[in-house]
């Protein structure tokens, strides 16, 4: 056990159970909240695996964009601010299938590593990122941001006050 | 640095995030779960620890971005028609509003 290990220990611990909390709770906003600190977590764990650039597109993308824009989400549907019953329906075959994706993936998983040591990667590798993407992945970099652009332009269009309206 | 530590909580997450796009009724919760299966799929990728894994990880993220723009303004628009973001509701004719 590297001190590497116990911080991916530990934020793992902190993922796993936020992202239960996410699932369970009976608390829409707080459902939002806990998911900020499982992606935050799991953007802890990105800098211990020395993607700290993955790490900070996460804080700014997901923690910073993605929560904002769900929080808003919840407050424009008007969703109740205290406890709601009516959330989950019948849980059983969600635990069914949840539950064994989740046990068939950790059996493949630890199957295949065991408890293997790996060496990690130097830390510092924003630069080799930059030139992979801008090299061997130039192209679909530009498709992705005209897929954004699209994307973009379908959200004003879908939410217009006027489309759909009788 | 042992890989299974972080692949275990992968998989955790990705199980979590498929018990809550099953279970969740709400269009919003249903939308944070995916994010967890999203996350999860990350995860693996970085922690295979390639340049490679890391740029399909920054590539995931930005889809998970254009994703969850559409998939927000879908449900705005579903709530000013219905007045629900249920998604059981979703099939339900025009004017049944449920209580």
């Amino acid at each position: 056990m590297t001190v590497a290990d116990v911080l991916l220990l530990a934020m793992g611990a902190v993922a796993v159970g936020a992202g239960a909390l996410v699932v369970g709770t009976r608390h829409i906003v707080r459902a939002g909240l806990w998911l900020v600190v499982a992606l935050g977590a799991v953007a802890g764990m990105y800098l211990v695996l020395t993607a700290e650039l993955v790490a900070w597109v996460q804080v700014l993308l997901y923690v910073g964009a993605v929560v904002v824009l769900l929080l808003f989400a919840v407050m424009l549907t008007r969703a109740p601010i205290g406890a709601s019953a009516d959330l989950d329906r019948a849980r059983w075959p969600g635990l069914l299938v949840g539950g064994g994706a989740g046990v068939g993936l950790v059996a493949l998983l630890v199957d295949a590593y065991r408890w293997t040591s790996v060496k990690p990667p130097d830390p510092g590798n924003a630069k080799a990122v930059g030139e992979e993407i801008f090299r061997a992945w130039v192209l679909p970099f530009e498709v992705l941001s005209v897929l954004l652009l699209a994307a973009l332009v379908g959200a004003i269009v879908i939410s217009r006050p006027d489309v759909g309206s009788r | 640095m042992h890989p299974v530590i972080p692949y275990v909580v992968a998989a955790a997450l990705f199980a979590f995030g498929v018990y809550g796009v099953l279970v969740r009724r709400n269009a919003v919760l249903l939308l944070m779960a995916v994010e967890l299966m999203l996350n999860a799929v990350n995860l693996i990728l970085v922690t295979a620890g390639t340049v490679l894994g890391q740029v399909f990880a920054l590539f995931v993220i930005v889809l998970a971005a254009a994703e969850i723009g559409v998939g927000l303004a879908v449900i705005l628009q579903l709530y000013r028609l219905r007045r629900t973001v249920t998604v059981d509701d979703v099939g339900k004719e025009d004017g049944e509003v449920p209580a």
